[in-house]
């Protein structure tokens, strides 16, 4: 079943004398339940991808639907419900809320995000906190745990909306390789028990072994499409 | 809501020494605003106090004209009998009186048989005037047994500096020299009951006469009475008392002028520049705020470009996030006005341990300094709103990011 469908979708930025174009024609699809990995070298286009495929950005040329919506046809507050409702992030620098604690940080969705009554609020958040390991470390602040840990909380705070796609870009590229592994597995876990798409980028050859579907761009381009059976 | 103020008050506090120094300034100006309105308004009160409650009373009733040429103290200008009974039956049923005089005011010469003067020279129903102005007996220069009589047939209360030029003192007898409307002169002797101290300052000569004394002096059948003071219930109540009794008895036909104590003395406008002045403080106070917390504003929506691309990812409103500011410029602007005003009361409480005594032209004014609680829920509302006001630009812009933007900003 298909959930991001991609068609001919091209990115143009018009952000200096000369226009650029970071995506040329891609098209593409993701289905429901996958661990999707997008490799490629620095300008590829990958962030970019990442970004239209998470309704930050709309494409220049093309139609990107997620869930048969249209993301060309929402306007910011739409877009924003939408992505509260249908995805969940996870940042290369964590981009936790410093003032809030983790316990907050994962609460936060659920509390300005979507009203959910506390007590199922706090039954999910635990469940999630429990699950990556971070139970103990709930009334930390950001600023008193390591990347790791930073990620992992990330990983929670992106799956306590119940998403339907997660999206990653470059999740481990400030961690080291032990500490990115164990994010990548955790998030393969996810996967698996929520059903939850996981979307990531990266540029970690050893990562990227551990993605079912690979798809490398190179200067915007789609160029290989490879899919695994991690089993 | 609940979450969002948290939010809001956790992000005041990252940057402890920014929001304190930007917290004390505020909290500065709400001070200065409370103190100095204090003392200015303590002060006003004062004198507007002095000045309607010895001398002037709250309101005044007068024939037409009769104000416009007050400096000759005319005597053609009174009230009729028919118009004076018309006038105090409205000043005995309305509700905003308390008490009224009658007056018959004159200058005369005044002489101890070796030296003469020129006096000014209030007659009155003592009973009526003090209850009028109750605090007249205050600048006589007597102990009075009864205040409803401090002045008496066949005696004089005879301004302090003019009894000092002339060598008089209490028990003299006097001879005042008058000419009346009809441009007769009489005179009549009478001994001097008390000194009465001047409202008006060293060049005043205002002295008190009883009513019947006048009567004879200026060869009257009846009282011609010139003006009626008016005293209020509730001084507050000025300006609708004076429109009511306005209403009442200013006829297209008629032939009275009312007129209230700011028409009448030249403190008004000394009052109207206390208020201009608080008003200038204010305004200096909405400055320092506006500045204050646009400028924290601004900064904190530069540093947290990053975090609002990430809140902004996450699903948060575009209007959430426009709330979520907002509520830190609400929190600083609230926090410093707490502080402020807590200050800013408990300085005036310390000043009102050691009143302030000083004096302003003869009079005597003890400061003891307060301020009215509509005055404080007016500086905080105000506070309150620029707070907004000046977080609304930032917080904007805050909400406007492309969260893409945003997120890429290093």
């Amino acid at each position: 079943m298909t959930l991001i469908r991609l068609e001919h979708v091209t990115k143009v930025y018009h952000t200096g004398e000369v226009p650029v174009t970071a995506l040329r024609g891609i098209t593409l699809e993701i289905g429901k339940q996958a661990f999707v990995s997008f490799i490629g070298p620095s300008g590829s286009g990958k962030t970019t991808l990442l970004n239209l495929m998470g309704v930050l950005d709309k494409p220049t040329e093309g139609n990107l639907l997620i869930n048969g919506v249209n993301i060309s046809s929402l306007g910011r507050a739409e877009a924003a419900t939408f992505r509260a409702n249908t995805l969940g992030f996870v940042f290369q620098n964590f981009n936790l809320i410093p003032v809030l604690t983790v316990y907050e940080n994962v609460e936060y969705p659920l509390l300005l995000v979507k009203h959910v009554p506390a007590e199922e609020r706090r039954r999910r958040i635990l469940t999630l906190l429990e699950k990556v390991g971070m139970v103990d470390q709930k009334d930390k602040y950001p600023n008193r745990i390591s990347g790791g840990q930073k990620q992992r909380v990330a990983v929670a705070r992106a799956l306590v909306t119940n998403p339907q796609v997660v999206l990653a870009d470059e999740p481990t590229a400030n961690l080291d390789h032990a500490t990115a592994f164990k994010v990548i597995g955790i998030m393969h876990e996810m996967q698996k028990e929520f059903g939850t798409t996981f979307i990531f980028s990266t540029h970690d050859a050893k990562i990227v072994g551990e993605a079912e579907i690979l798809y490398t761009l190179e200067d915007g381009v789609l160029v290989n499409q490879e899919t695994k059976n991690r089993n | 809501m609940r979450h969002l103020v948290k939010i809001a008050v956790r992000n005041l506090f990252r940057y402890k020494r920014r929001t304190l120094l930007t917290s004390s300034l505020i909290a500065f100006g709400v001070i200065l605003v409370i103190v100095f309105g204090g003392l200015a308004i303590s002060f006003k009160t004062q004198m507007v106090g002095i000045l309607t409650n010895t001398a002037l009373g709250d309101l005044q009733i007068h024939s037409k004209g009769y104000v416009e040429s007050i400096d000759n103290l005319p005597l053609n200008l009174t009230l009729p009998g028919n118009t004076l009974a018309k006038v105090e039956q409205s000043l005995h049923q309305s509700p905003y009186v308390a008490a009224y005089s009658p007056r018959i005011k004159f200058g005369a010469m005044i002489s101890n048989y070796a030296q003469t003067s020129n006096i000014r020279l209030s007659a009155v129903y003592p009973e009526m005037e003090n209850k009028t102005c109750p605090g007249l007996v205050n600048r006589i220069k007597k102990d009075l047994p009864n205040p409803h009589q401090f002045i008496r047939p066949g005696e004089i209360l005879a301004p302090d500096n003019l009894m000092k030029g002339l060598g008089l003192k209490v028990g003299d007898e006097i001879v005042l020299i008058a000419t009346n409307k009809d441009g007769s002169v009489n005179g009549l002797t009478l001994h001097i009951s008390a000194f009465i101290e001047s409202v008006l300052g060293p060049a005043g000569k205002d002295g008190y006469i009883h009513i019947d004394d006048a009567k004879t002096l200026l060869r009257m059948n009846e009282p011609e009475i010139v003006e009626i003071a008016v005293h209020l219930k509730n001084f507050d109540q000025l300006n609708t008392a004076f429109n009511e009794l306005k209403k009442e008895m200013v006829a297209p036909e008629s032939n009275i002028e009312v007129h209230s104590w700011e028409q009448l003395s030249p403190f008004a406008s000394i009052a109207r520049i206390v208020d201009l002045l608080i008003l200038v403080v204010k305004v200096i106070l909405i400055s320092i705020v506006l500045v204050s917390i646009l400028n924290i504003m601004t900064m904190s929506v530069y540093e947290r470009i990053s975090e609002i691309g990430t809140i902004a990812a996450i699903g948060t409103r575009p209007r959430r996030i426009l709330m979520l500011f907002l509520m830190e410029g609400f929190a600083m602007g609230l926090l410093s006005t707490t502080v402020g005003v807590v200050i800013g009361l408990g300085l005036l409480w310390l000043m009102n341990l050691a009143p302030i005594d000083f004096t302003f032209g003869m009079m005597q004014v003890s400061l003891a300094p307060s301020i009215p609680a509509r005055e404080v829920i007016l500086i905080t509302t105000i506070v309150m709103l620029v707070s907004i006001f000046a977080s609304l630009q930032p917080a904007y812009k805050a909400s406007k990011m492309e969260p893409v933007d945003a997120l890429g900003h290093v």
